[in-house]
Protein backbone atom coordinates (compact mmCIF):
# COMPACT_ATOMS: atom_id res chain seq x y z
CA UNK A 1 0.00 0.00 0.00
CA UNK A 2 1.46 3.34 -0.94
CA UNK A 3 2.00 6.02 1.65
CA UNK A 4 -0.79 8.28 0.38
CA UNK A 5 -3.40 5.66 1.37
CA UNK A 6 -2.33 5.46 4.99
CA UNK A 7 -4.86 7.13 7.21
CA UNK A 8 -4.89 7.64 10.94
CA UNK A 9 -7.05 5.34 13.04
CA UNK A 10 -10.49 7.04 12.96
CA UNK A 11 -11.17 6.60 16.68
CA UNK A 12 -7.79 8.09 17.59
CA UNK A 13 -8.34 10.99 15.17
CA UNK A 14 -11.81 11.57 16.63
CA UNK A 15 -10.52 11.44 20.21
CA UNK A 16 -7.79 13.99 19.40
CA UNK A 17 -10.26 16.29 17.57
CA UNK A 18 -12.40 16.05 20.71
CA UNK A 19 -9.43 17.24 22.80
CA UNK A 20 -8.91 20.22 20.47
CA UNK A 21 -12.64 20.96 20.77
CA UNK A 22 -12.32 20.98 24.57
CA UNK A 23 -9.28 23.26 24.25
CA UNK A 24 -11.23 25.64 21.99
CA UNK A 25 -14.03 25.90 24.55
CA UNK A 26 -11.72 26.03 27.58
CA UNK A 27 -9.33 28.69 26.28
CA UNK A 28 -11.57 30.77 24.03
CA UNK A 29 -15.15 29.77 24.78
CA UNK A 30 -15.57 28.91 21.08
CA UNK A 31 -16.46 25.76 19.17
CA UNK A 32 -14.63 24.58 16.06
CA UNK A 33 -16.23 25.98 12.93
CA UNK A 34 -15.83 26.42 9.21
CA UNK A 35 -18.84 28.00 7.50
CA UNK A 36 -18.69 30.96 9.91
CA UNK A 37 -15.31 31.92 8.46
CA UNK A 38 -16.75 31.81 4.93
CA UNK A 39 -19.65 34.00 6.06
CA UNK A 40 -17.23 36.48 7.65
CA UNK A 41 -15.37 36.61 4.34
CA UNK A 42 -18.59 37.35 2.46
CA UNK A 43 -19.60 40.03 4.98
CA UNK A 44 -16.17 41.70 4.88
CA UNK A 45 -16.00 41.65 1.08
CA UNK A 46 -19.48 43.13 0.73
CA UNK A 47 -18.71 45.79 3.34
CA UNK A 48 -15.59 46.87 1.45
CA UNK A 49 -17.28 47.00 -1.95
CA UNK A 50 -20.70 48.30 -0.92
CA UNK A 51 -20.67 49.69 2.61
CA UNK A 52 -23.78 51.82 2.06
CA UNK A 53 -25.74 48.76 0.99
CA UNK A 54 -24.30 46.58 3.77
CA UNK A 55 -25.19 48.96 6.59
CA UNK A 56 -28.84 49.01 5.50
CA UNK A 57 -29.39 45.42 4.34
CA UNK A 58 -31.03 43.13 6.85
CA UNK A 59 -28.44 40.33 6.56
CA UNK A 60 -25.34 42.54 6.79
CA UNK A 61 -26.32 45.40 9.04
CA UNK A 62 -25.93 43.56 12.33
CA UNK A 63 -22.29 42.87 11.43
CA UNK A 64 -21.24 46.17 9.88
CA UNK A 65 -23.27 49.11 11.18
CA UNK A 66 -22.25 50.55 14.50
CA UNK A 67 -23.17 51.09 17.27
CA UNK A 68 -25.23 47.92 17.63
CA UNK A 69 -23.06 45.70 15.46
CA UNK A 70 -22.15 42.18 16.50
CA UNK A 71 -18.38 41.83 16.46
CA UNK A 72 -17.35 39.66 13.54
CA UNK A 73 -15.89 36.34 14.50
CA UNK A 74 -12.19 37.06 14.11
CA UNK A 75 -11.47 33.93 16.16
CA UNK A 76 -12.98 31.71 13.47
CA UNK A 77 -10.87 33.32 10.76
CA UNK A 78 -7.67 32.54 12.66
CA UNK A 79 -8.93 29.05 13.43
CA UNK A 80 -9.65 28.36 9.75
CA UNK A 81 -6.23 29.74 8.74
CA UNK A 82 -4.85 27.14 11.15
CA UNK A 83 -7.06 24.44 9.61
CA UNK A 84 -5.57 25.25 6.19
CA UNK A 85 -2.01 25.10 7.56
CA UNK A 86 -2.71 21.87 9.46
CA UNK A 87 -4.26 20.13 6.45
CA UNK A 88 -1.28 21.09 4.25
CA UNK A 89 1.13 19.85 6.94
CA UNK A 90 -0.58 16.46 7.23
CA UNK A 91 -0.90 16.04 3.46
CA UNK A 92 2.78 16.88 3.05
CA UNK A 93 3.82 14.34 5.68
CA UNK A 94 1.67 11.54 4.24
CA UNK A 95 2.41 12.34 0.59
CA UNK A 96 -1.07 13.52 -0.34
CA UNK A 97 -0.30 17.04 -1.56
CA UNK A 98 -1.02 17.65 -5.20
CA UNK A 99 -3.51 18.86 -7.73
CA UNK A 100 -6.16 16.27 -8.58
CA UNK A 101 -9.89 15.71 -8.93
CA UNK A 102 -11.08 12.98 -6.59
CA UNK A 103 -14.02 10.99 -8.00
CA UNK A 104 -15.20 7.45 -8.62
CA UNK A 105 -13.75 6.03 -11.87
CA UNK A 106 -17.07 5.99 -13.78
CA UNK A 107 -17.71 9.73 -13.36
CA UNK A 108 -16.22 12.33 -15.70
CA UNK A 109 -14.23 15.28 -14.36
CA UNK A 110 -16.90 17.63 -15.66
CA UNK A 111 -19.70 15.82 -13.80
CA UNK A 112 -17.66 15.79 -10.59
CA UNK A 113 -16.88 19.50 -10.77
CA UNK A 114 -20.48 20.49 -11.55
CA UNK A 115 -21.69 18.30 -8.66
CA UNK A 116 -19.07 19.78 -6.31
CA UNK A 117 -20.04 23.35 -7.22
CA UNK A 118 -23.76 22.61 -6.84
CA UNK A 119 -23.21 20.85 -3.52
CA UNK A 120 -21.13 23.76 -2.25
CA UNK A 121 -23.85 26.19 -3.26
CA UNK A 122 -26.49 24.22 -1.34
CA UNK A 123 -24.23 23.81 1.69
CA UNK A 124 -23.56 27.55 1.69
CA UNK A 125 -27.29 28.32 1.77
CA UNK A 126 -28.14 25.56 4.25
CA UNK A 127 -25.39 26.52 6.68
CA UNK A 128 -26.69 30.09 6.89
CA UNK A 129 -30.29 29.05 7.38
CA UNK A 130 -29.29 26.38 9.90
CA UNK A 131 -26.91 28.68 11.86
CA UNK A 132 -23.77 26.71 11.11
CA UNK A 133 -22.43 23.61 9.43
CA UNK A 134 -21.34 20.12 10.40
CA UNK A 135 -18.48 21.51 12.52
CA UNK A 136 -19.72 24.75 13.99
CA UNK A 137 -23.33 23.76 14.58
CA UNK A 138 -23.51 19.96 14.81
CA UNK A 139 -20.18 18.84 16.30
CA UNK A 140 -19.71 21.90 18.52
CA UNK A 141 -23.40 21.85 19.46
CA UNK A 142 -23.27 18.16 20.40
CA UNK A 143 -20.19 18.82 22.54
CA UNK A 144 -22.17 21.16 24.79
CA UNK A 145 -25.32 19.00 24.50
CA UNK A 146 -27.24 21.72 22.65
CA UNK A 147 -30.52 20.42 21.23
CA UNK A 148 -29.72 22.37 18.08
CA UNK A 149 -26.65 20.19 17.39
CA UNK A 150 -28.69 17.00 17.59
CA UNK A 151 -31.45 18.38 15.34
CA UNK A 152 -28.72 19.32 12.85
CA UNK A 153 -27.19 15.86 13.13
CA UNK A 154 -30.49 14.18 12.34
CA UNK A 155 -31.29 16.61 9.50
CA UNK A 156 -27.88 16.37 7.78
CA UNK A 157 -27.08 12.69 8.23
CA UNK A 158 -30.64 11.38 8.41
CA UNK A 159 -31.51 13.53 5.42
CA UNK A 160 -28.43 12.21 3.66
CA UNK A 161 -29.53 8.61 4.11
CA UNK A 162 -33.05 9.46 2.89
CA UNK A 163 -31.80 10.89 -0.40
CA UNK A 164 -28.59 8.85 -0.92
CA UNK A 165 -30.36 6.35 -3.17
CA UNK A 166 -31.29 9.03 -5.70
CA UNK A 167 -27.72 10.25 -6.07
CA UNK A 168 -25.98 6.86 -5.96
CA UNK A 169 -24.74 7.16 -9.55
CA UNK A 170 -22.45 9.99 -8.43
CA UNK A 171 -20.61 7.65 -6.05
CA UNK A 172 -21.10 3.91 -6.66
CA UNK B 1 -11.56 29.75 35.93
CA UNK B 2 -12.36 28.76 32.34
CA UNK B 3 -13.13 29.71 29.67
CA UNK B 4 -9.97 31.79 29.83
CA UNK B 5 -10.59 34.46 27.17
CA UNK B 6 -14.24 35.30 27.96
CA UNK B 7 -13.34 35.67 31.64
CA UNK B 8 -10.37 37.95 30.78
CA UNK B 9 -7.67 35.60 32.07
CA UNK B 10 -5.93 35.66 28.68
CA UNK B 11 -5.79 38.58 26.23
CA UNK B 12 -6.92 39.05 22.64
CA UNK B 13 -3.52 38.34 21.02
CA UNK B 14 -3.00 35.04 22.84
CA UNK B 15 -6.61 34.08 22.13
CA UNK B 16 -6.15 34.53 18.36
CA UNK B 17 -2.80 32.73 18.46
CA UNK B 18 -4.51 29.83 20.22
CA UNK B 19 -7.25 29.90 17.55
CA UNK B 20 -4.56 29.41 14.93
CA UNK B 21 -2.88 26.51 16.77
CA UNK B 22 -6.17 24.80 17.62
CA UNK B 23 -7.07 25.15 13.93
CA UNK B 24 -3.78 23.49 12.95
CA UNK B 25 -4.64 20.52 15.14
CA UNK B 26 -8.18 20.30 13.70
CA UNK B 27 -7.02 20.58 10.09
CA UNK B 28 -4.13 18.14 10.57
CA UNK B 29 -6.41 15.51 12.09
CA UNK B 30 -9.15 15.93 9.47
CA UNK B 31 -6.56 15.40 6.72
CA UNK B 32 -4.84 12.54 8.54
CA UNK B 33 -8.17 10.74 9.02
CA UNK B 34 -8.87 10.92 5.27
CA UNK B 35 -11.44 13.73 5.24
CA UNK B 36 -9.86 15.38 2.20
CA UNK B 37 -10.92 12.40 0.09
CA UNK B 38 -14.46 13.01 -1.05
CA UNK B 39 -15.04 9.33 -1.75
CA UNK B 40 -14.23 8.39 1.83
CA UNK B 41 -16.70 11.02 3.03
CA UNK B 42 -19.52 9.88 0.73
CA UNK B 43 -18.85 6.28 1.80
CA UNK B 44 -20.82 6.82 4.99
CA UNK B 45 -24.01 7.03 2.92
CA UNK B 46 -23.27 3.99 0.75
CA UNK B 47 -21.74 1.61 3.29
CA UNK B 48 -18.23 1.26 1.87
CA UNK B 49 -16.42 3.59 4.29
CA UNK B 50 -17.66 4.76 7.68
CA UNK B 51 -14.70 6.94 8.64
CA UNK B 52 -16.99 10.00 8.92
CA UNK B 53 -19.26 8.37 11.47
CA UNK B 54 -16.34 6.98 13.52
CA UNK B 55 -14.36 10.22 13.67
CA UNK B 56 -17.43 12.39 14.16
CA UNK B 57 -18.90 10.48 17.08
CA UNK B 58 -15.53 9.86 18.75
CA UNK B 59 -14.84 13.60 18.63
CA UNK B 60 -18.28 14.72 19.81
CA UNK B 61 -18.37 12.24 22.70
CA UNK B 62 -14.80 13.01 23.82
CA UNK B 63 -15.61 16.72 23.81
CA UNK B 64 -18.98 16.23 25.52
CA UNK B 65 -17.40 14.17 28.34
CA UNK B 66 -14.51 16.62 28.76
CA UNK B 67 -16.70 19.72 28.79
CA UNK B 68 -19.20 18.07 31.14
CA UNK B 69 -16.42 17.16 33.61
CA UNK B 70 -14.76 20.60 33.39
CA UNK B 71 -18.11 22.20 34.08
CA UNK B 72 -19.12 19.69 36.78
CA UNK B 73 -15.92 20.21 38.77
CA UNK B 74 -16.14 23.96 38.39
CA UNK B 75 -13.17 24.48 36.05
CA UNK B 76 -15.27 26.04 33.32
CA UNK B 77 -18.39 28.21 33.40
CA UNK B 78 -20.64 26.87 30.68
CA UNK B 79 -22.61 30.15 30.64
CA UNK B 80 -19.54 31.97 29.29
CA UNK B 81 -19.02 29.76 26.23
CA UNK B 82 -20.56 29.70 22.76
CA UNK B 83 -23.80 27.81 23.17
CA UNK B 84 -25.87 27.38 19.99
CA UNK B 85 -29.43 28.63 20.42
CA UNK B 86 -32.08 26.24 19.20
CA UNK B 87 -34.34 27.32 16.35
CA UNK B 88 -35.66 23.93 15.42
CA UNK B 89 -37.45 24.76 12.16
CA UNK B 90 -34.60 26.50 10.27
CA UNK B 91 -32.08 24.00 11.64
CA UNK B 92 -34.17 21.13 10.34
CA UNK B 93 -34.79 22.78 6.94
CA UNK B 94 -31.19 24.09 6.68
CA UNK B 95 -29.87 20.70 7.72
CA UNK B 96 -31.89 19.02 4.99
CA UNK B 97 -30.51 21.48 2.41
CA UNK B 98 -27.03 20.66 3.75
CA UNK B 99 -27.80 16.94 3.32
CA UNK B 100 -28.35 17.59 -0.40
CA UNK B 101 -25.13 19.61 -0.44
CA UNK B 102 -23.23 16.76 1.20
CA UNK B 103 -24.56 13.98 -1.08
CA UNK B 104 -24.21 15.99 -4.30
CA UNK B 105 -20.97 17.82 -3.49
CA UNK B 106 -19.23 15.20 -1.38
CA UNK B 107 -17.93 17.64 1.23
CA UNK B 108 -18.99 19.85 4.09
CA UNK B 109 -17.40 23.30 4.53
CA UNK B 110 -14.64 22.19 6.96
CA UNK B 111 -13.56 19.18 4.92
CA UNK B 112 -13.74 21.15 1.65
CA UNK B 113 -11.41 23.81 3.06
CA UNK B 114 -8.90 21.10 4.08
CA UNK B 115 -9.14 19.34 0.73
CA UNK B 116 -8.89 22.60 -1.22
CA UNK B 117 -5.74 23.51 0.74
CA UNK B 118 -4.13 20.21 -0.26
CA UNK B 119 -4.83 20.78 -3.94
CA UNK B 120 -8.08 18.89 -4.63
CA UNK B 121 -9.70 20.77 -7.51
CA UNK B 122 -13.19 19.45 -6.77
CA UNK B 123 -12.85 20.88 -3.25
CA UNK B 124 -11.74 24.28 -4.54
CA UNK B 125 -14.87 24.33 -6.69
CA UNK B 126 -16.99 23.28 -3.67
CA UNK B 127 -15.60 26.17 -1.57
CA UNK B 128 -16.32 28.56 -4.45
CA UNK B 129 -19.87 27.20 -4.64
CA UNK B 130 -20.32 27.64 -0.88
CA UNK B 131 -19.19 31.28 -1.03
CA UNK B 132 -21.59 31.94 -3.91
CA UNK B 133 -24.32 30.20 -1.90
CA UNK B 134 -23.69 32.47 1.09
CA UNK B 135 -23.76 35.55 -1.18
CA UNK B 136 -27.04 34.34 -2.65
CA UNK B 137 -28.47 33.77 0.83
CA UNK B 138 -27.25 37.17 2.03
CA UNK B 139 -28.74 39.10 -0.89
CA UNK B 140 -32.07 37.25 -0.72
CA UNK B 141 -32.21 37.16 3.10
CA UNK B 142 -35.04 39.62 3.60
CA UNK B 143 -37.29 38.26 0.89
CA UNK B 144 -36.71 34.51 1.20
CA UNK B 145 -35.17 33.50 4.50
CA UNK B 146 -35.65 35.97 7.35
CA UNK B 147 -39.01 34.77 8.63
CA UNK B 148 -38.05 31.11 8.33
CA UNK B 149 -34.74 31.67 10.10
CA UNK B 150 -36.40 33.30 13.11
CA UNK B 151 -39.11 30.65 13.43
CA UNK B 152 -39.13 27.81 15.94
CA UNK B 153 -37.12 29.75 18.54
CA UNK B 154 -36.57 27.78 21.75
CA UNK B 155 -33.59 29.65 23.24
CA UNK B 156 -30.66 27.78 24.78
CA UNK B 157 -31.86 24.22 25.16
CA UNK B 158 -29.81 21.43 26.69
CA UNK B 159 -30.94 18.13 25.18
CA UNK B 160 -30.64 16.19 28.45
CA UNK B 161 -32.78 18.72 30.32
CA UNK B 162 -35.20 18.78 27.40
CA UNK B 163 -35.63 15.00 27.56
CA UNK B 164 -35.71 15.14 31.36
CA UNK B 165 -32.65 13.07 32.29
CA UNK B 166 -29.30 14.03 33.82
CA UNK B 167 -26.50 15.17 31.55
CA UNK B 168 -24.24 12.37 32.77
CA UNK B 169 -26.85 9.75 31.88
CA UNK B 170 -27.41 11.31 28.47
CA UNK B 171 -23.67 11.24 27.67
CA UNK B 172 -23.50 7.63 28.88
CA UNK B 173 -26.41 6.63 26.63
CA UNK B 174 -24.90 8.51 23.69
CA UNK B 175 -21.64 6.61 24.22
CA UNK B 176 -23.46 3.27 24.30
CA UNK B 177 -25.34 4.13 21.09
CA UNK B 178 -22.07 5.18 19.42
CA UNK B 179 -20.30 1.96 20.51
CA UNK B 180 -23.12 -0.15 19.06
CA UNK B 181 -23.05 1.95 15.87
CA UNK B 182 -19.26 1.50 15.55
CA UNK B 183 -19.70 -2.28 15.82
CA UNK B 184 -22.58 -2.45 13.34
CA UNK B 185 -21.01 -0.19 10.69
CA UNK B 186 -17.77 -2.17 10.83
CA UNK B 187 -19.72 -5.31 9.89
CA UNK B 188 -21.65 -3.45 7.16
CA UNK B 189 -18.42 -2.05 5.73
CA UNK B 190 -16.82 -5.51 5.64
CA UNK B 191 -19.81 -6.96 3.80
CA UNK B 192 -20.05 -4.14 1.26
CA UNK B 193 -16.33 -4.03 0.49
CA UNK B 194 -16.03 -7.84 0.27
CA UNK B 195 -18.43 -7.84 -2.69
CA UNK B 196 -16.65 -5.05 -4.52
CA UNK B 197 -13.29 -3.30 -4.31
CA UNK B 198 -13.94 0.43 -4.26
CA UNK B 199 -10.21 1.16 -4.75
CA UNK B 200 -10.31 4.17 -2.47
Amino acid sequence: MDRSKKYMNPYLAGFLIGLFMIAAYFFSGEGLGASGALKTTVVAATDVVAHDYAKEAEFFKRYVSSPDSVPIKTWLIFEVLGVIAGAILSAAIFGRLGSEIVKPPHITNKTRLIAAASGGLLFGIGSQLGRGCTSGMVMSGMSVLSLSGFIGLIAIFGGGYLIAYFFRKLWI
Amino acid sequence: MGPLFPTNIIGEELNLLLAFFIGIGFGFLLEAAGFTNTRKLAGVFYGYDFVVLKVFFSAAITAAIGIYLLSYYGYMDIKEIFYPQTYWIPTLVGGFIMAFGFIIGGFCPGTSICAAATGKLDAIVFVGGAIIGIFFYAFTYESLWMNLRQSGAMGEVNIAEWIGISQGLFIFLLTVVAAIAFYVVTIIQQRVTSKRDFKL
